[in-house]
This record gives structure tokens, C-alpha cells and sequence, in this order.
């Protein structure tokens, strides 16, 4: 059973990653990194970390992927990325490489260690705490990582405020970006955009 | 056949592999965000396999962060995204070389 959910789970996930890199459309893209989200968030229920597995779905698939919808509306640009120009020569073949490098590395590593993934094991087993999950993370959370909780507001706070500050409109025209020499010849000169808001 | 930690781990490292072609390959920003999300999705992946291993709750503590981390990255990298598509109406990553000098 165990075996079946896991075998499914890799399929949705590996096929949803693998669709975030090909999907000329970026609204596709965020579909498909919803499907990957999910299937790690079943993966995390199969590993008993329920309360991660339904932060997953609330953060991830309603918050952050809905956060990149609405950027891609916005911004209007859910036209086609033709991924068919390689802009840097040799750029492709190159990142086949590199990352067949990085996988080949990381599963060297992986299998290579015989008696598998090393690391000692805590005297405290889960099970052991009592309650569930959530009420053990919970416990953590507030007796143990108070200081990080703590900055971790001040991150979000931060956060939220930065993001304000750099996407509120400004008064008045805009300097347009200086523009240097490109090969791209479709885009309009610095002349015409210098009064878009 | 039973499912052992090894597996996540492969599990994982091939969705991190993923996630680094797609950052070196795409070139719309917004996409290449998202392949950053799921290259801290097989961290975190990682993380869980781990900790259901070894025991304790270190490691989801350590999800607990790292999701908190990627939402306040993932809303600045946007709001920059937004401040610059405003100025300058194009969609490829390698236009935005303003900051070059």
C-alpha cells in the first residue's frame, strides 16, 4: 500500500516538475507546480508529518502559486516563451550537462553509502512525545524556537513592507531603464515608454 | 518491497536536479521563480525523510522555517519583478542587466 502511494506520488511529482521546466506558458507552468506541490504535500502524509503536508497545500498551492497567477495576469505576460531560441550559445547542451552532473553527484552520493543515509538518531522518537503532530510541533515551536518564531515575524513583517515599497506606483513619469545595444530590435526605444506610469 | 529512506532521498535529488535545469535553462523570471520553488521543495523533502528517520522534530521545525523563508523570497522576488516589468515591457531574464553598472 505504502509502496503503491509512493510510486503514484513520484509520478505526479517528477511529471509536474518536468512540466514547470518545459511549459512554454507560464500560467501552465504554475499549474503544473500546483501538481508537484500536491504530490509532495501526500508524500509528507505518508512520512507522518500531517500538519507540514496541510501547511503545504494552505502556503504553497493557495497562497504562493496564487501569488504567481495574479503576477502573470498582471504583468500580462502569459504569452508564449518560445524556448526555442537559445540565447547564449551553447547553453543548452551545457545545462544538460551541468545537470546530469549535479544528479550524478547527489545519487553517488545517496547509494554509495551502503548502510544508507547516515546520521544519528534522537533518543526522542515522536511517538514518545505523545499527542499528535501538530500539538507536538506546536509544543516545539513555542518552548524551544521562540527567538526564531519571533524573527520570523519580524522576516514576514519585513517582507511585506519591501514588497509594498517596490511595487506601489510612483508619481510622476519614470525614468525608462537605459537601455543598452541588444539584439532584440522589436522593442520600443526609450523615447516612447517615457511616460508609462 | 518496503519504502526506506533512500528512496525519498533519490526522490528528492531528482526534483532538485529538475529545478536547477529549469533555472539555468527558462528565461521568464516568473517561471524561473518557480523552479526555484521546487528546488526548496526537494530540501524540504529531504528534511521530512530525514526526520522521519531519525525521530524527533528537528527536521520539521526546520520545513517549518524554510516554507516561512520561501514565501517572504518568493513575495520581494515578485514585487521586483513587478517594479521592473512596469519600466521596461519585456519578459526575458536577460534583459534585466540594469544593475550591471
Amino acid at each position: 500500500m505504502e509502496l503503491a502511494v509512493f510510486i503514484i506520488c513520484s509520478a505526479i511529482v517528477l511529471s509536474g516538475a518536468l512540466g514547470v521546466l518545459i511549459a512554454n506558458n507560464p500560467v501552465h507552468a504554475a499549474l503544473f507546480l500546483v501538481e508537484t506541490l500536491f504530490g509532495i504535500a501526500v508524500l509528507f502524509i505518508l512520512l507522518d508529518a500531517t500538519f507540514l503536508a496541510a501547511v503545504q497545500v494552505v502556503v504553497y498551492a493557495g497562497a504562493i502559486v496564487i501569488l504567481f497567477l495574479f503576477v502573470i495576469m498582471l504583468l500580462g505576460v502569459d504569452r508564449a516563451d518560445d524556448l526555442g531560441i537559445e540565447p547564449i550559445s551553447g547553453q543548452r547542451p551545457l545545462t544538460i550537462v551541468i545537470g546530469s552532473s549535479i544528479l550524478g553527484l547527489m545519487l553517488t552520493t545517496l547509494l554509495i553509502s551502503v548502510s544508507g543515509p547516515t546520521g544519528t538518531s534522537t533518543s526522542v522518537s515522536e511517538v514518545s512525545l505523545g499527542g499528535t503532530n501538530t500539538k507536538n510541533l506546536g509544543g516545539t515551536l513555542f518552548h524551544d524556537h521562540l527567538f526564531a518564531v519571533e524573527l520570523t515575524a519580524l522576516l514576514l513583517t519585513v517582507a511585506i513592507v519591501g514588497a509594498v515599497a517596490l511595487a506601489r506606483r510612483l508619481k510622476g513619469p519614470l525614468q525608462p531603464l537605459p537601455i543598452l545595444e541588444t539584439t532584440n530590435d522589436e522593442r520600443p526605444s526609450p523615447e516612447d515608454n517615457g511616460d508609462v506610469e | 518491497m518496503e519504502v526506506t529512506t533512500t528512496w525519498y532521498l533519490v526522490l528528492a535529488a531528482v526534483l532538485f536536479a529538475i529545478g536547477a535545469v529549469g533555472v539555468l535553462i527558462r528565461r521568464n523570471p516568473l517561471v524561473l521563480f518557480m523552479c526555484v520553488e521546487l528546488m526548496i521543495n526537494a530540501v524540504t523533502l529531504t528534511f521530512v525523510a530525514f526526520n522521519s528517520a531519525l525521530g524527533g522534530l528537528g527536521g520539521q521545525m526546520a520545513v517549518f522555517f524554510a516554507l516561512v523563508v520561501a514565501a517572504a523570497e518568493v513575495v520581494i522576488g515578485l514585487a521586483i519583478i513587478v517594479a521592473i516589468a512596469r519600466r521596461q515591457p519585456t519578459t526575458a531574464i536577460d534583459d534585466f542587466s540594469g544593475l550591471k553598472g
